[in-house]
């Protein structure tokens, strides 16, 4: 078995366009969220979304690119160039043929098929773009990250709604450390922060308008928010033989079903999934210094993962925290973005906050760092993933 | 019974998996056995029946402007939002 190390990230999401600066919004406690700005705005009940601003994918893509690639995609590409490039990768030889790419999302090229339904449906045009079909794909992200890179080994992508980004990198973990892969890209990315995409969610009536408050008393739902984050995953003997950066260890994964309910969560399956993260990582409870939990914000899934943290840790309690109320909840690509608050506490020391918070709920009863990171020293951290469906994912990293 | 009432009265019976006659105006929700799911469906449905937005958010039910207690509540808060609608 190989050790699995972390030696390069990238990232695009409303707090920045990269790690640093998410790291520095993360530090500081910022909040991505505001109002939307996409089309037919104002016939959504739900107007509020962290957004990415201020991005031009004609700085980043030739013309062939813009074209085949969905703004998902283009979230995927720009992250995986950034970790490609902390990594120091040269992908050629037998490198390039055993490594590879496994990704997450949950709608993936959504506006594309957005744009698609508008044009034939509302507009009454009877063509659309000759790429529709390369650009909605699910795989599309994964597809050309392995084009970019030439990566031949394995390459998919996984989804498994709100979990689909800690299912991606569990898989690329295991791969890595049985040996099947040396290197894998991994991660997730998604953009549904479309009029249909939004219009879906606010019929389940489980989105704030206002803010998103996880954990706190006062909390009335998740906001949406876009992005990616992809990371570079390498066995440990590999970095080292090249001298390579290591930003923290893989040390643990466990997925876990709830077999219960579509929507509705449930404390065991969450449990069960942090306990065997442990497990595997072959840890004791009492060396996890932090969680990024899940904590959307909904009355549902927060008080359910307390109950399953304490269920975990009993009165040994690690600090907790819900970066989505800073750059929302990501839906495919959120474990990923979620990972790189994970890093920060293991290589800074830092604690991401979870921002909006007002009110301590007393159904929750744990420390969520509220509104200022915390300085803290972490060994071992842990990230929550708990999709709708009952699909949970939690990996385990430590600090090198 | 108002047409109003009629039409809410089949659709709170059809998501509850009764009959219309099963229900009176002071049945209420909390006894009809609606889980989360059925109840942004029945919310959906009394929204498309009678062209209005019903304000609801299921992560905290109990604290609506939308009654949503009992059918004769609904009743009356559908009755509300058509009044506005009209005024």
């Amino acid at each position: 078995m190989q050790r699995v190390v972390i030696t390069g990230a990238g990232t695009i999401n409303a707090l920045g366009q990269d790690v640093t600066q998410t790291f520095a919004a993360l530090a500081e406690g910022r909040c991505g969220i505001g109002p939307l700005d996409i089309p037919d705005v104002d016939r959504l009940s739900i107007r509020i979304g962290a957004q990415v601003r201020g991005w031009t994918p004609s700085e980043h893509f030739d013309l062939r690119g813009l074209s085949l690639y969905d703004r998902m995609t283009q979230f995927a590409l720009w992250s995986a160039r950034q970790a490609v490039d902390q990594s120091g990768l040269v992908f050629d030889g037998d490198l390039a043929l055993r490594a590879g790419v496994v990704l997450g999302t949950a709608g993936g090229g959504l506006g594309t098929i957005d744009d698609s339904f508008r044009a034939v449906y509302a507009e009454g045009k009877n063509r659309v773009h000759p790429l529709t079909v390369p650009r909605l794909m699910a795989s599309a992200g994964a597809s050309h990250i392995s084009m970019t890179y030439g990566l031949r080994g394995p390459a998919f992508t996984v989804t498994s709604a709100c979990a689909s980004s800690n299912h991606a990198m569990g898989l690329a973990f295991q791969m890595v450390r049985s040996g099947a892969a040396p290197v894998m890209l991994t991660g997730g990315a998604e953009a549904m922060l479309t009029f249909g995409g939004l219009k879906a969610w606010e019929g389940l009536r489980v989105m704030a308008a206002d803010a998103c408050r996880p954990f706190s008393a006062d909390r009335s739902g998740m906001v949406q928010g876009e992005g990616a984050a992809v990371f570079v995953f390498e066995a440990l003997d590999h970095a080292r033989a090249r001298g390579a950066e290591i930003l923290a260890e893989v040390i643990g994964f466990a997925m876990t079903s709830d077999a219960h309910d579509i929507v509705m969560p449930s404390a065991d399956g969450a449990r069960r999934a942090m306990q065997g993260a442990l497990a595997d990582a072959g840890i004791a409870a009492g060396q996890v210094g932090y969680i990024n939990a899940h904590g959307t914000g909904t009355k549902a899934n927060d008080s359910n993962e307390c109950a399953a943290i304490r269920a975990v840790f009993g009165s040994d309690l690690p600090l907790v925290s819900s970066t989505k109320a800073a750059h929302g909840h990501i839906i495919g690509g959120t474990g990923a973005v979620e990972l790189l608050a994970c890093l920060m506490a293991l290589q800074r020391g830092l604690v991401a906050p979870t921002v909006g918070h007002q009110r301590d709920d007393p159904e929750c009863g744990v420390d969520v760092v509220p509104n200022v990171a915390r300085e803290a020293q972490v060994e071992v951290a842990l990230s929550n993933a708990f999709a709708f469906g009952g699909l949970n994912a939690v990996l385990a990293l430590r600090r090198m | 019974m108002t047409q109003t009432a009629q039409t809410i009265f089949a659709i709170i019976a059809e998501k509850a998996l009764l009959a219309p006659s099963d229900l009176t105006p002071e049945t209420r929700l909390a006894d009809l056995a609606l889980d989360s799911l059925a109840m942004v469906e029945l919310i959906f449905a009394l929204e498309e029946a009678f062209d209005i937005s019903v304000p609801f958010n299921a992560n905290d039910p109990a604290a609506q402007e939308f009654d949503l207690s009992s059918v004769g509540a609904i009743i009356a808060a559908v009755e509300g939002l058509l009044s506005q609608k009209a005024a």
